[in-house]
């Protein structure tokens, strides 16, 4: 073990939890467009955040053992197991953010130190502190133009990638885990302002939020 | 609005990405404690304003969040090369004097309000 | 009144207009007609409107002069309802709408009888360059009640008074090729690159696309000029890599080809966005676009020629009239004189004479005219006068007459009698400007060619000029130069140059033009009638012939003391022949003189399109807890903090009354210091650190020790920059040997973060460790109060028994069943424990805090009263006690100063420079108002002598200060010189109504100063 304290912040037991948009969801509703909608919102709520910190080749043999996936090496790469339930994705030379359904990062958090033993590494669990938001939908990259700096065509943008980037005035990380599919990667205190932003901006496209 | 190239992330990126972080290349005295006043006032003040190449630090900071070197023409805004922290320019005023005077780029003397 | 009578000068036949459609618009409260395809100006000419502004200074009536982006005069503010006005609309842009409705930004009471005109004609021989600056100089307080009059006068447009009904937003696009206008040049280079496979954008300011062959005599590849325009938008359109912006200005050009494009998507549909759908479209949006190249084909500008009486209605460009006829199918006179400089403006003569109307007579100033242009209009019977010019335009309303004479250009005189001859309106070209704005943005210098009599653009890197733009003007050449820039610029973004055909054109014969810039008079420019350069800016020929003769010799100077090329106009008409004209006054060449820098924007931007979506509740992040909707709910008033929404106080209703924050604060100290109270700390920065080199950095980052800090426990830091001034503070716990929780202030988080990442990367990359933010990742609650102990311990499984957990220690266990880690550190004195969970958890944590709180008078508290609390205690808040010029010793604790540790931590060396040495330095301390009602002002200056003469020596300033309810006084921090060895001395602190408070210099600690309440 490096000597550094591993800490399970979910209970089992039934407690009542609120995702980061739960209060935007109240507060801005979400509206329904049905067939009509070009662009649709959802939240991929509650799942496990990992931030993985190293040198990629100390890392990338654990990550392969214990996740059954290897450690983009490249700049803005986004690896997804055959499920595509788990995820990582390049961040920095040494960081990546492992995404995995929720409850599963502690025990892949125990199990990554266990064989990582006394390298020097760090893993921190941010599960409590960003969710995704899920952007499909025929306009979903006009309107992913409206809001991002960085160039979003597909010559520029395909499915694998993902950069941490400016969404409107806040920071991103914006992935592309499939042909159809976006995803924003928002922190809790900035997820209102994202979605009202989102809300506004996807007016014109009439867009439906899946709760 | 400059178009800066990450050497990290290997790609250009909007400047609203970064942090400029100032004059490049300035050290910490290593033994501080044996430093003058005036050293010392040195290397926390005083920095080059160079009218031509200039190397900066900046930080990728909505981004990979690595700080890194930027040579930059401060007349034109050219940047003639980004580089990794640790590293030497090679591009600098003295080998710029023979080769690229960048062109038409000289500005008007006078206000500019 | 029919159709055909209002339209008076409107052809029968002909233009780009669609006549099966009549559409009614206003133009300062008459009613006029239009059609599909006029602009508000043709649609103004074609019903006879002369008179469509006053003049900026000298209230002159002014009429239609251009028929583009460079129009002066017809500038006019648009709007039926107050929440649609848009000022500084040009009437050559604004496509007709039906229903619309403008009026003249000049003119009092209106545009045909002005008052102000009289004072223009009295003030003329007043009003000399530089007149504001000398006439409303003194005194300067005054100057805004001037500005105020003069900017009635001067009727610069208002803007509306009531929201904005429209949205906008921006697009931030990328593409590899930017083509700037869709004339024959851009079209040609769009072509090009898109056939090489680029991603292409074409942006052009126009209605349509086509510029100048929309209205062109010429054939292309045996096809009419317009037919080859439909062709190519047609292929140009069917590409997917291509992106078509009609009605879009590219107005401003930065950095890096990074150009703003201004898209206006329904300003040509009505006044509002048309409603589609139940929802109001996007009215203008901004494009920021990345561009790999830039391709400039933004044309040029007809000069006009600069003599007297040109400001006058019915004084035009050539090159417009011949728009206005051939495009608009408007002919903007009856009888046409045409002075010119060059073979171009013949085409106008031409025009107008197929038009059915009379040419009077083309003054050509050349000796011996000859080209295919001159010969046509010598075929068709049209006088030509040579070696003269119209020297000045007679009527004021409207052109009556045209002098006419010899002249002699090298010697600037008239060199023969005058001859007067009917008309109503006088073209004039005295050749082409390129379009050099928006290179001119980039800070590229232009530079002069003889061989055009113009400026062409200087180009910085990935940037491309063709066409017009970069002085080319026959049309074979501008097409073959379009398809060049347009290969070289795929090939540069690594797309294949395709081979493209320029389409065939008839090469014209054209005689050489005669450089005239300013027309000789009879009498001296300085005494003779006006001669304009700059119509917006009535700037004129004597007026920049005086400023030279008063000293002004660079052109920036002359710029500014004339007012030249100022404002929404940016020189566009007037700026080459003013530059000449200063040349010549100077005994320069125009290179000599140079150009003045043109600025963004090219043309007026509204505010909407810059704005986007940034606005209302949208203006800027707000960053929420993950217990904000208790806080809302709880009717808390919220405190900007960063972009944290902060509760501030919690006002409550007491007998129907809410309470004043005053009185919320008072009871909300009260129940922490006697009970217990609650606040949402979850906005203070977290970050988590890792590895066995942590404690090492921690030592060199922080002022203080850290090597014995056992795991389990906690540590205030203080750090400083290497200047040793503070820079942030806040606890860092051991998690465990080289594992460590460190929080920061709540705006300093994202700062600090990069500080620690800066010095690692840079300095230390040596040192094992790891940072990563967990700021949103935990939610803290902080209960404090004597019952905090009492609360917590109904609740959770941790022992808080005050030896087994003591003070600046944490534990790990369950709160309300959720996992949890509490700290018992302190920030009011009292017992306290932070509970931090993670966020998805809090709200289920701090409703079940209240369930077992009620009985303990559990009382949510806000940032005011945790200020309040805190500075009682003495701690300062960095950024409030400190402002970058105080260091840890300045705050008096040197307690918190490792000055034995063996690195030299940041700030440590600064500790000993002379100045942070000095003896009265401004130190930290408490002050107690000699009368306790009173509570002093944060910032107020304090003196020692208040008997001094002013000015009075300064000797610091209060940095906190509050009523402190368990007190009952006022009381405050301040940094005072030398304050630490003033103890129990006297202060004065003079304010701006007279009054000087008395305060007496004490301790930072005013309450429970051995602090045994957050040890119980």
């Amino acid at each position: 073990m490096s000597n550094a304290v591993t800490f399970d912040t979910r209970t089992d037991t039934a407690i009542p939890v609120e995702s980061p948009l739960a209060f935007s969801y109240r507060q801005s509703g979400a509206p329904r467009a049905g067939s009509s909608s070009r662009v649709q919102l959802r939240e991929r709520a509650m799942l496990g955040h990992l931030i993985l910190r190293g040198g990629a080749i100390v890392l990338d043999e654990a990550v392969r053992d214990v996740l059954g996936i290897s450690l983009p090496g490249k700049p803005q790469a986004l690896v997804q197991d055959t499920s595509g339930e788990r995820s990582i994705q390049w961040l920095s030379p040494d960081e990546w953010l492992v995404i995995v359904p929720g409850g599963e990062e502690f025990p892949l958090e125990t199990q990554l130190r266990e064989r990582l033993g006394n390298s020097h590494y760090a893993i921190s669990d941010v599960s409590g502190g960003q969710t995704a938001l899920e952007i499909t939908g025929e306009a979903a990259r006009e309107l992913l133009m409206k809001a991002v700096i960085y160039d979003v065509h597909p010559s520029n943008f395909p499915v694998g990638k993902g950069v941490t980037t400016v969404f409107a005035k806040a920071t991103t990380i914006l992935r592309r885990p499939s042909e159809e599919r976006w995803e924003l990667v928002v922190r809790r205190s900035f997820a209102d302002y994202c979605y009202r932003w989102l809300l506004d901006a996807a007016a014109e496209y009439s867009v439906n939020v899946e709760q | 609005m400059f178009y800066i190239y990450c050497p990290y992330c290997g790609e250009h990126r909007e400047e609203e990405e970064f942090h400029p972080k100032g004059q490049a290349h300035i050290e910490r005295p290593k033994d501080p404690e044996a430093c003058s006043d005036e050293e010392w006032g040195n290397y926390l003040f005083f920095r080059n304003n160079p009218r031509g190449v200039h190397h900066e630090m900046w930080v990728h900071a909505v981004g990979c969040r690595k700080f890194f070197n930027v040579t930059r023409h401060t007349v034109s805004y050219e940047i003639l090369e980004t580089y990794k922290m640790g590293e030497q320019p090679s591009i600098t005023a003295d080998s710029q004097k023979q080769p690229r005077e960048p062109a038409a780029v000289s500005h008007q003397e006078g206000v500019r309000a | 009144m029919s159709q055909s009578q209002q339209q008076v000068f409107r052809l029968k036949a002909g233009g780009r207009i669609d006549r099966s459609r009549t559409l009614s618009f206003t133009f300062n409260g008459q009613h006029y007609q239009g059609h599909p395809g006029d602009t508000l100006a043709s649609a103004l000419l074609a019903n006879g409107v002369d008179i469509v502004n006053r003049s900026f200074k000298y209230s002159r009536p002014r009429g239609i002069v251009a028929a583009g982006a460079e129009e002066p005069n017809a500038i006019v503010q648009l709007g039926r309802a107050e929440a649609a006005q848009v000022p500084n609309v040009r009437a050559t842009q604004q496509a007709l709408f039906d229903g619309l409705a403008a009026c003249s930004t000049n003119g009092w009471p209106n545009v045909q009888r002005d008052l102000m005109g009289l004072v223009g004609k009295l003030g003329g021989r007043f009003m000399p360059p530089g007149f504001y600056y000398k006439t409303f100089m003194a005194p300067a307080s005054m100057w805004l009640t001037y500005e105020k009059y003069i900017r009635k006068a001067a009727g610069l447009g208002r803007s509306p008074m009531e929201a904005d009904p429209d949205s906008y937003d921006h697009l931030h696009q990328h593409c590899d090729v930017l083509v700037i206008g869709a004339g024959a040049a851009g079209l040609s280079a769009a072509l090009a690159a898109a056939r090489g496979g680029a991603r292409v954008m074409v942006a052009d300011e126009q209605e349509e696309m086509g510029g100048s062959l929309l209205g062109s005599r010429e054939t292309l590849d045996g096809t009419s000029a317009d037919q080859w325009v439909a062709r190519v938008l047609e292929e140009l359109a069917g590409c997917e890599n291509v992106t078509l912006l009609p009605r879009t200005t590219a107005n401003g050009y930065h950095d890096h080809n990074f150009v703003t494009l201004h898209e206006r998507r329904t300003e040509h549909l009505g006044e509002t966005a048309p409603v589609v759908n139940g929802r109001r479209p996007v009215r203008s949006r901004m494009h920021r676009v990345r561009a790999g190249q830039v391709i400039l084909a933004t044309g040029a500008h007809e000069r006009p020629l600069v003599y007297a009486g040109n400001d006058a209605p019915g004084n035009l460009l050539a090159s417009a009239v011949s728009t206005y006829i051939r495009r608009y199918g408007v002919v903007p006179g009856r009888q046409l004189v045409l002075s010119t400089s060059n073979d171009d403006g013949y085409r106008a003569a031409l025009d107008w004479k197929e038009a059915g109307c009379e040419v009077v007579a083309v003054v050509d100033a050349r000796d011996a005219p000859a080209g295919d242009w001159v010969d046509a209009a010598r075929a068709q019977g049209i006088k030509i006068i040579t070696g003269s010019a119209v020297i000045e335009a007679k009527g004021s309303n409207r052109v009556t007459a045209a002098r006419v004479a010899k002249i002699d250009i090298e010697a600037f005189k008239v060199s023969s009698p005058v001859q007067e001859l009917a008309c109503d309106t006088i073209a004039s070209s005295g050749g082409y400007s390129p379009v050099i704005h928006l290179a001119s943005h980039t800070g590229a210098r232009p530079t002069w060619r003889d061989d055009i009599l113009g400026f062409v653009p200087g180009l910085v890197k990935g940037v491309h000029a063709c066409g017009g733009a970069n002085g080319t003007y026959a049309l074979g050449d501008v097409l073959a130069e379009g398809v060049e820039a347009g290969i070289k610029a795929a090939a540069a973004t690594g797309h294949a140059a395709p081979t493209v055909n320029p389409p065939s054109v008839e090469r014209l014969q054209q005689g050489p033009a005669v450089a005239l810039f300013q027309v000789p008079h009879e009498k001296p420019s300085l005494r003779g009638p006006k001669q304009f350069v700059d119509l917006q800016n009535d700037v004129t020929a004597a007026g920049i012939e005086l400023a030279t003769r008063e000293g002004f010799e660079s052109i920036e100077h002359i710029k500014r003391y004339t007012a030249m090329g100022f404002g929404t106009d940016q020189g566009k008409l007037g700026n080459i022949n003013g530059m000449a004209i200063a040349a010549r006054c100077l005994n320069r060449s125009i290179p000599e003189v140079g150009t003045t820098v043109f600025r963004p924007n090219y043309t007026p931007v509204t505010f909407g399109a810059i704005v986007g979506r940034h606005c209302r509740d949208l203006f800027d992040p707000e960053r929420y807890t993950a217990l904000h909707q208790w806080h809302v709910e709880r009717g808390a008033e919220f405190e900007d903090v960063g972009q944290w929404k902060r509760p501030w106080y919690y006002p409550q209703k007491v007998n129907g009354k809410t309470e004043t924050m005053h009185e919320a604060v008072a009871r909300e100290c009260l129940a922490v210091r006697e009970k217990v109270g609650i606040l949402d700390a979850s906005t203070l920065g977290k970050i988590d650190i890792q590895g066995p080199d942590a404690r090492e950095f921690l030592a060199r980052i922080y002022t203080n020790k850290w090597e014995k800090l056992a795991v389990g426990k906690c540590r205030y830091g203080l750090m400083c920059k290497d200047d040793g001034m503070v820079t942030d503070d806040g606890v860092t716990s051991c998690l465990a040997e080289n594992h460590f929780l460190m929080t920061t202030t709540t705006g300093g988080a994202a700062a600090i973060l990069e500080w620690l990442e800066l010095w690692h990367q840079t300095e230390w990359p040596e040192l094992d460790v790891y940072f990563s933010s967990v700021t949103d990742h935990w939610a803290t609650m902080t209960i404090t109060g004597p019952e905090s102990r009492k609360l917590l311990a109904e609740m959770t499984d941790i022992d808080l028994d005050r030896d087994s957990f003591k003070f600046m220690e944490w534990r790990a266990g369950k709160v309300a069943g959720v996992p949890a880690r509490v700290y018992r550190i302190s920030f009011t004195g009292e017992l306290t424990f932070e509970i931090n969970v993670q966020a998805n958890y809090a709200m289920h944590v701090w409703q079940t805090l209240f369930k077992h709180g009620e009985k303990y008078g559990l009382t949510p508290y806000g940032t005011e009263t945790m200020h309040v609390l805190r500075a009682e205690k003495g701690f300062i808040i960095v950024g409030q006690e400190t402002d970058g010029s105080v260091t840890p010793e300045d705050l008096g604790m040197q307690w918190c100063v490792g000055y034995d540790k063996p690195f030299s931590w940041i700030g440590k060396r600064a500790l000993t420079r002379s100045d942070t040495k000095r003896e009265n330095r401004k130190q930290l301390v408490g002050l107690r108002p000699k009368d306790p009602t009173v509570v002093l002002e944060e910032g107020a200056q304090i003196v020692f002598d208040p008997k001094h003469a002013i000015p009075m020596p300064m000797a610091g300033h209060v940095t906190s200060s509050y009523y402190s309810p368990i007190l009952d006084s006022g009381f405050a921090l301040a940094v005072v010189k030398g304050g630490l060895k003033k103890m129990g001395e006297t202060v004065y602190l003079p304010m701006a109504d007279g009054q000087v408070h008395e305060a007496e210099i004490v301790s930072t600690i005013f309450y429970d100063p051995k602090g045994e309440r957050q040890n119980v």
